[in-house]
């Protein structure tokens, strides 16, 4: 049971870790499709730096650079040059899952090294919560961490209120005198890096070694986890954790033996992203936490 | 500080020059990709653009490739003019391809052609129900059918391995995950030129497109619905105020471009592999997509784009032979494409100006 909720945490890392990058984007009003890119562009940095350098840590940062330096095209193609998002967000995942296929080739067979657990004094010594929360890898607690970062920088802080501001009515932010690009570029940036190193994870703790297109759909239900979780990211936390636990759902049924074809509970992330979408839908009705400018383009003349 | 003021009358000498220019970038830093992996430059461009013409047969196949991508291309313009994403066509066309297979496999040893007639329409009818899952929830719930579509995709993947490794597996195929052979007259046949003979693939699927395209350019630009699409595309309160029905777009469009999809699906199976299995779409739904935007949503853009994606495809599959380039790199050169047509639509769009701060 132990090692069953110590698994679905894990698996659920790279998805909140994109979801929560994304968040931050799409709240200062830039919707960017290519989350399943950069992920893949993280992994694959990750993964050969490793085999590089030898060193684990280096691929976080080698992931989470792959992923601003993806995310710039991006943002260079959407908000400078003012290009569709939908359109090039699918641009830029198509690009990535080349240019990894290109690149990670030679890394195919080959095993790298994985993030070390860090056991936290005393605390991993509590019975059961301790092993589940506090002997896990750097990312898990950066993860965790960065979940009431961005709730808090939200509320509490400028920075946080001016990426808002600029995601809701970027005209107004405008005309206090913010610049909207700029704010979008850092926005865009901090969600590449954070797919980019969601990305590295896999390869650093799930998977150690590359396959082409290996994140397999998790950039895109991180996108549908972010309106899934209404842009509020403690709800994203519950909504990565429900979609580890049904990707492992595959793993425990081949364990126990179930007669289901294992086609059919492999569908089930996918399933489950289409369902969990729906129902929200229900609740975004009543109440859209959407952010207003999401998707639209600032001319920025005045 | 740029500068970007919308244009009054959007030039259409920049609306056909901005693929021509788009398509000469992406050659251009393609040239540089291949340079820094260190292959000769010329050589790999010629095997890419040019080699897929060096025979007649091998021009023949061209058009066999080009083929579901053109069909899948021609139902994405109905959903891009009125702004709905699908991008699932990839799991549309499998299931086109699926439904229509496992109807033929019902009746083997017919020998008529009204099996094939049928399968026709079962693929159609597969590809518009697997189209209708996005687009019920879009228009009753307003779910994003980006994601939806996309995520049918995988659905649909796993769904035709299912089949083909279960339930429809040709007990006689030695443990391979492939179906029986479909009956005589659930195959299209290739084409018998008259003093040629057969070429490369060449079959009689391919004259669809000349069916297709005509029809489909002649309901965009000449019928009611068309013109409805077009208003609800570029402006949805226009279309509001002309009392345009939105939800009823919504649906046919994706309706439409699921049931192509599935047509395509149906074409590729019947001519180039007589039997389902795991994998009968490489990618097509996507590429498709490139097409659609390489064509400027126009049908005769669409024909010639397919034709230009896929001698790029078949020249990169040449390249990978003689010169060992992976065969990824048309991926690559389709992202890159994308955005560079993207970016032509900014400035065919907004008059672009530097100005200086003060």
């Amino acid at each position: 049971m132990e090692n069953l909720l110590i698994t679905i945490l894990l698996t659920s890392i790279p998805i909140l870790l994109a979801g929560l990058g994304e968040l931050v984007t799409e709240k200062s009003g830039v919707l960017n499709l290519g989350v399943e890119g950069m992920m893949l562009c993280g992994a694959v940095a990750a993964l050969g730096s490793v085999l590089i350098f030898g060193n684990p840590y280096i691929g976080i940062l080698f992931g989470a650079v792959a992923g601003i330096l993806i995310s710039t095209v991006f943002s260079f193609f959407t908000i400078t040059l003012m290009t569709n998002q939908v359109a090039t967000g699918l641009g830029l995942t198509i690009f990535a899952t080349a240019l990894t296929g290109l690149i990670g080739e030679p890394f195919v067979g080959k095993t790298a090294a994985s993030l070390p657990k860090l056991e936290i004094i005393f605390l991993s010594d509590i019975p059961y919560l301790g092993k589940i929360l506090f002997s896990n890898d750097i990312l898990v607690y950066f993860a965790i961490f960065l979940i009431f970062f961005i709730h808090f920088g939200f509320q509490n802080t400028k920075i946080g209120i001016i990426i808002r501001a600029v995601g809701d009515n970027h005209d107004s932010a405008h005309s206090i005198g913010y610049s909207v690009k700029l704010v979008r570029w850092i926005s865009t940036s901090f969600g590449g890096m954070c797919a980019g190193m969601g990305g590295a994870y896999i390869p650093l703790a799930l998977t150690p070694h590359w396959s082409e297109g290996m994140t397999a759909g998790k950039g895109w239900i991180a996108l549908a986890l972010v309106v899934f979780a209404s842009w509020m990211p403690i709800r994203l936390l519950i909504g990565a954790l429900i979609f580890g636990g049904i990707t492992i759902l595959q793993f425990v049924a081949q364990a126990r033996g179930w007669d289901v074809p294992s086609q059919f509970l492999n569908m089930l992330p996918y399933l489950a992203t289409i369902l969990a979408l729906a129902l929200i839908s229900f609740k975004l009705k009543q109440n859209n936490y959407a952010p207003t400018c999401l998707g639209k383009h600032f001319l920025g003349n005045k | 500080m740029i500068e970007f003021t919308p244009r009054k009358i959007q030039s259409s000498f920049w609306a056909i020059l901005s693929p021509i220019i788009s398509i000469a970038i992406t050659i251009l830093i393609g040239s540089l990709i291949f340079k820094i992996l260190s292959y000769p430059v010329i050589e790999s461009l010629y095997q890419v653009f040019v080699s897929p013409f060096s025979r007649p047969d091998r021009i023949a196949d061209i058009f066999v490739k080009a083929c579901p991508l053109i069909i899948i291309g021609l139902g994405l313009i109905f959903c891009f003019k009125a702004n709905i994403w699908n991008i699932g066509a990839e799991g549309q066309f499998i299931l086109g391809a699926l439904c229509a297979g496992s109807f033929a496999l019902l009746f083997p040893e017919t020998k008529t052609y009204m099996l094939l007639f049928s399968m026709f329409i079962i693929g159609f009818a597969g590809g518009a129900i697997w189209a209708s899952i996005p687009a019920i929830l879009k228009v009753r719930l307003n779910v994003n059918e980006i994601l939806v579509s996309l995520m049918l995709v995988y659905v649909a993947m796993l769904f035709i391995d299912f089949i083909v490794r279960g339930p429809l597996r040709d007990p006689m195929s030695f443990g391979f995950p492939l179906s029986k052979v479909y009956p005589d007259g659930a195959i299209i046949s290739k084409v018998d030129f008259p003093f040629i003979g057969y070429l490369g693939q060449f079959h009689y699927g391919i004259f669809i497109i000349l069916i297709l395209c005509p029809l489909i350019w002649f309901f965009i630009n000449k019928t009611l619905p068309g013109f409805q699409i077009k208003i609800f595309g570029s402006s949805t309160r226009a279309s509001e105020f002309a009392g345009f029905n939105k939800n009823k777009i919504t649906f046919y469009v994706l309706l439409v471009s699921g049931g192509l999809s599935g047509v395509a699906g149906v074409i590729e199976v019947s001519a180039n592999m007589g039997r389902l299995q795991p994998e009968v779409s490489f990618g097509y739904g996507f590429t498709a997509i490139i097409v659609a935007f390489l064509g400027r949503l126009n049908p005769y853009g669409v024909v010639i784009a397919g034709i230009i994606i896929a001698t790029a495809k078949l020249g990169a599959d040449n390249a990978q032979m003689v010169l060992g380039i992976p065969k990824v790199v048309t991926g690559i050169f389709e992202g890159m494409l994308l955005f560079f047509l993207l970016a032509s639509e900014t400035i065919q769009k907004y008059k672009i100006s530097i100005r200086k701060d003060n």
